[in-house]
Order: structure tokens, then C-alpha cells, then sequence
């Protein structure tokens, strides 16, 4: 009889990032949490600001602080039913790379980023956004979208890492999360500016180059150091 | 048995010699030496203690984060004291550097707080970040995995410090007053005498602080063994939770 192969790294990531979206459909809890929270949102930012349309920094800064703010139930709620129900211990227990649970959960939250993302942003253009946004500052929306929610996962994923072992889980995930995620924010409010505006502008290229740099480096920090984080 | 001979004290009061000696000589040349600034006058002063402390932060909070690599290749305990100590004193003057920036603020421009200046906004956000580590040590129980997790914080911070400094610099126009070029060319020789003793005597004033509060926490953990030995058994409180290292006595 022989020994059963231990799951290569990707056959692993595959199973747990098949489990996290499973788990998702089966019992839909941090999507619709996320998505309901946006519109909220919208809905009070039109009664606190007292405006009908917003336009240009202001819009910019009333997407991206809500879709930040969302990103924080998502990466509350990542490791949540792991540590609750034994899962990470069971991951732990299978001579399964560890890399394989960093890069199924950052591309769990990933994918959930995405859609609250794209719904946020129709729902705010609806809702919110004075000037109608045409098909290449649409496309250019779309690609600071995927740029800042990659690297909101990989903080994300850290932290919740981080966090899941800490009494204060809540508490703690949004005190980091926050002055973490300022440099990305900063950058992808500023690129955004231009494209809700009244009158259109372009991307800058800038922008861009900062937020690639910032999910480079902590794409590159999470993969370095997120075997400390479950080490037992 | 625990060694009677404090591991962290020994050069405690040379350190702290040497420091009254040039943070006095330092703020002598700042106010007797050093030529008053021609457009801001008196208070441009602040910058011989503003700038040599936000230096020391920052130089700070990157040794914690090299300790905390040290400590995470190594697993010695005395490398997390370290990091620990050097990110708690390090927050500490970042409060100074903030304080004084402040101050130099309304002295310059009339405002206690200026959007426009990217260093002061880079260190408020830095000062944010470093404000959770105790938290995050204080909320772990276990003193092994309190530690892993610190050194943890430590490296992505310090690594986000200068990715935010470029972030907060390409957001903002720069009207901070360049004191120093890159060849540090810019500054009067008479003020750049003073510049450089204010520099070295906060330096040392770190060192000495991180000496001291490594030796207090050390000699504290000696007592509590000390205690232990003497056979004190049931009388000892229980160990209290905290956002400290845990020493290990040899």
C-alpha cells in the first residue's frame, strides 16, 4: 500500500478557496453584509453632505471611504469561521503548504472586494455621481478597482491573520487596517478625481505606478511573513 | 539561579553622562551659537529639536522592525525587548516630533495643523499605526506568540513607513522649509555645527532611554525570580497580562 502524496500547492489552495466560496453561497453572510453596507452608506453621505450629485474629490472620497469601510467586514469576517468551527487547526494538522491558506484567503476576499466593488460603483453612479462617467473612464474606474482591491486582500489577509489570534479581534483589525491602507487610498482617491468629474479627465499614470508599488510590496510582505502567523 | 548582574545596565551611566553633556552643549550652540534665521526669526529655534527627533523616530521604528527580523530568524527573546523598547520610545518622541512640528507650524505659517506639509501628515499617519502595537501585544496572552506577532507588525510597518512618506509627498506641494539638501550643503556651517550636536545628543538620549527601560523591565524580572527562589510559594500575585516582553532569566 502507499503513502498518500501530500497536496501540492496549488491543489490545496484550490480545495480551501472551493471551501471559502462554497461556505459563501451555502450561507451567504459577508457579501450581502458588505453590499448592503455600501448603499447605506451612499444614502447617509446624501443626508450628511445635504447634496443630491457629487462630483469630482468629493465623489472620489465618498466611494473609496465606503468601499474601505466595507473591506473591514470582509476582513473581520475571513478567518472568523476558521478559528471558530477548527478549521485552521485542521489546515494546520494537513502537510499542506502554508502559502496555499494566504493566497485561497486573499483571493477569497479578493473576489469578494471585486463584486461589492463593481455593485458600489453602479449603485453610486445611480445614486450619487453627478457626471455620467463615458466607456474609457468607465474601463479606467474598473482597472483602479482591481489594482486597490488586490491590495486591500493582501493587508487584508495579514491583519486578519493578525487579528484572529487577539482577544480584541474586531477592535484590533480596524486599528490596523485603517492607517495601513491610508497610502492606497490616497493614491486611488486622487486617480479617481479626474474621472468624476464634470468634463472628464484621464488616468494619471502616477497613481497607478503607487498602487502597483504598494501591492507588490505587500503581496511580497504577506508571502514572507504570513507562515509566522500560523505557526501553531 | 538569576544572575544579580543586570544584563542591560552596565554602561547605563556612561550613556546618560555622555548625554547630559551634549543635549546641554547641543541646546547652548542652538540658542548662544547658532545665528538667528533670517525669515523666521526666533522661533525657526524648534527646528534643532523638531527635526533631530523626528530623525530618531524614524531611526527607531526601523530598528524595531530589524529586531523584529532578528527575533523572527532567531527566536531570542532579547531581540523582541529590543524591538518592543525601540517602537514604544520611538512613538514617545514621535509625539515630541508632532508636538513641536506643530508649534513650528503656528510659528510659520500661523496654523497649529497644515494639510499641506507631507512630512508632518506622513508622521501623523506613521504615529497612528505604531499607536496599535501596544494594543496588538496587550489583546495575545501567550507570551511566545505575542511576540511573533509584534515582530510581525513590526517588519509590515516598518516597511509602510517610507512607502507612505512617497504616498502623503506626491499627494501634497511641498512647502516644508528644506533645511538640508541632499548634500547637506544647505545650511549655514554655524547652524549646521548645532544641527549635528542636536542630532547626536537625542540620539543618545534614545539609547540611553531604551537602556534604561530594558534594564528596569530586566531587574524587575530578576526580583520576581529572586522572589520565586526564596521559596515565596503561594504569597507571589499571578503573572498580570501585559503588552511587555516576557523575560526569560537564565
Amino acid at each position: 500500500m502507499s503513502a498518500a502524496r501530500p497536496p501540492s500547492a496549488l491543489s490545496a489552495t484550490r480545495a480551501v478557496l472551493y471551501k471559502e466560496l462554497t461556505l459563501e453561497r451555502r450561507a451567504p453572510q459577508t457579501l450581502t453584509a458588505m453590499a448592503l453596507f455600501c448603499a447605506s452608506a451612499f444614502v447617509i453621505f446624501h443626508f450628511a453632505l445635504g447634496r443630491d450629485e457629487v462630483e469630482g474629490a468629493l465623489a472620489a472620497g465618498v466611494l473609496w471611504v465606503t468601499l474601505a469601510l466595507a473591506a473591514l467586514l470582509g476582513i473581520g469576517r475571513s478567518f472568523v469561521a476558521d478559528r471558530e468551527e477548527g478549521g485552521l487547526d485542521g489546515f494546520l494538522l494537513a502537510p499542506a503548504p502554508r502559502t496555499a491558506l494566504l493566497v485561497a484567503k486573499a483571493t477569497t476576499l479578493l473576489i469578494f472586494l471585486l463584486i461589492v466593488g463593481f455593485f458600489a460603483a453602479v449603485i453610486f453612479s445611480v445614486l450619487l455621481l453627478g457626471p455620467t462617467p463615458n466607456a474609457s473612464q468607465w474601463a479606467s474606474l474598473a482597472l483602479l478597482i482591481v489594482l486597490a482591491d488586490l491590495g486591500i486582500a493582501l493587508v487584508g489577509t495579514l491583519i486578519a491573520g493578525i487579528a484572529i489570534q487577539t482577544r480584541a479581534r474586531d477592535l484590533i483589525t480596524s486599528i490596523l487596517a485603517l492607517p495601513l491602507l491610508i497610502p492606497l487610498l490616497i493614491a486611488v482617491t486622487k486617480a479617481s478625481e479626474p474621472l468624476l468629474t464634470v468634463g472628464g479627465g484621464t488616468l494619471a499614470w502616477r497613481w497607478l505606478a503607487l498602487l502597483g508599488l504598494y501591492d507588490l510590496i505587500f503581496g511580497l510582505l504577506a508571502y514572507a511573513l504570513f507562515d509566522y502567523l500560523v505557526e501553531d | 539561579m538569576p544572575t544579580t548582574k543586570s544584563l542591560y545596565g552596565r554602561r547605563l551611566p556612561g550613556y546618560a553622562i555622555a548625554t547630559a553633556i551634549v543635549l546641554t552643549a547641543a541646546i547652548g550652540l542652538a540658542f548662544f551659537y547658532a545665528p538667528i534665521e533670517a525669515d523666521q526669526g526666533f522661533s525657526q529655534k524648534i527646528f534643532y529639536i523638531h527635526v533631530p527627533l523626528a530623525i530618531v523616530t524614524l531611526g527607531g521604528f526601523v530598528f524595531g522592525g530589524i529586531f523584529a527580523i532578528q527575533y523572527l530568524r532567531s527566536g531570542d527573546t532579547r531581540h523582541d525587548l529590543r524591538s518592543y523598547t525601540a517602537i514604544h520610545q520611538s512613538l514617545i518622541f514621535c509625539i515630541g516630533a508632532l508636538i513641536t512640528g506643530s508649534i513650528w507650524g503656528k510659528a510659520a505659517w500661523g496654523q497649529w495643523w497644515v494639510w499641506d506639509e507631507p512630512t508632518l501628515v506622513s508622521f501623523l499617519i506613521v504615529f497612528l499605526l505604531y499607536c496599535t502595537y501596544q494594543p496588538l501585544r496587550f489583546s495575545i496572552e501567550d507570551p511566545e506568540r505575542q511576540a511573533r506577532y509584534a515582530a510581525v507588525f513590526a517588519v509590515v510597518a516598518g516597511v509602510f513607513v517610507p512607502l507612505n512618506f512617497i504616498a502623503v509627498r506626491l499627494a501634497s506641494p511641498l512647502i516644508h522649509p528644506r533645511v538640508l539638501s541632499s548634500s547637506g550643503d544647505s545650511l549655514p556651517g554655524d547652524m549646521r555645527i548645532a544641527f549635528y550636536s542636536a542630532i547626536i545628543g537625542i540620539t543618545l538620549l534614545f539609547i540611553t532611554i531604551c537602556k534604561y527601560e530594558m534594564s528596569a523591565k530586566h531587574s524587575r524580572a530578576q526580583l520576581a525570580a529572586l522572589r520565586r527562589s526564596l521559596g515565596g510559594d503561594g504569597n507571589e500575585p499571578a503573572p498580570t497580562r501585559s503588552a511587555a516582553p516576557r523575560i526569560a532569566l537564565k
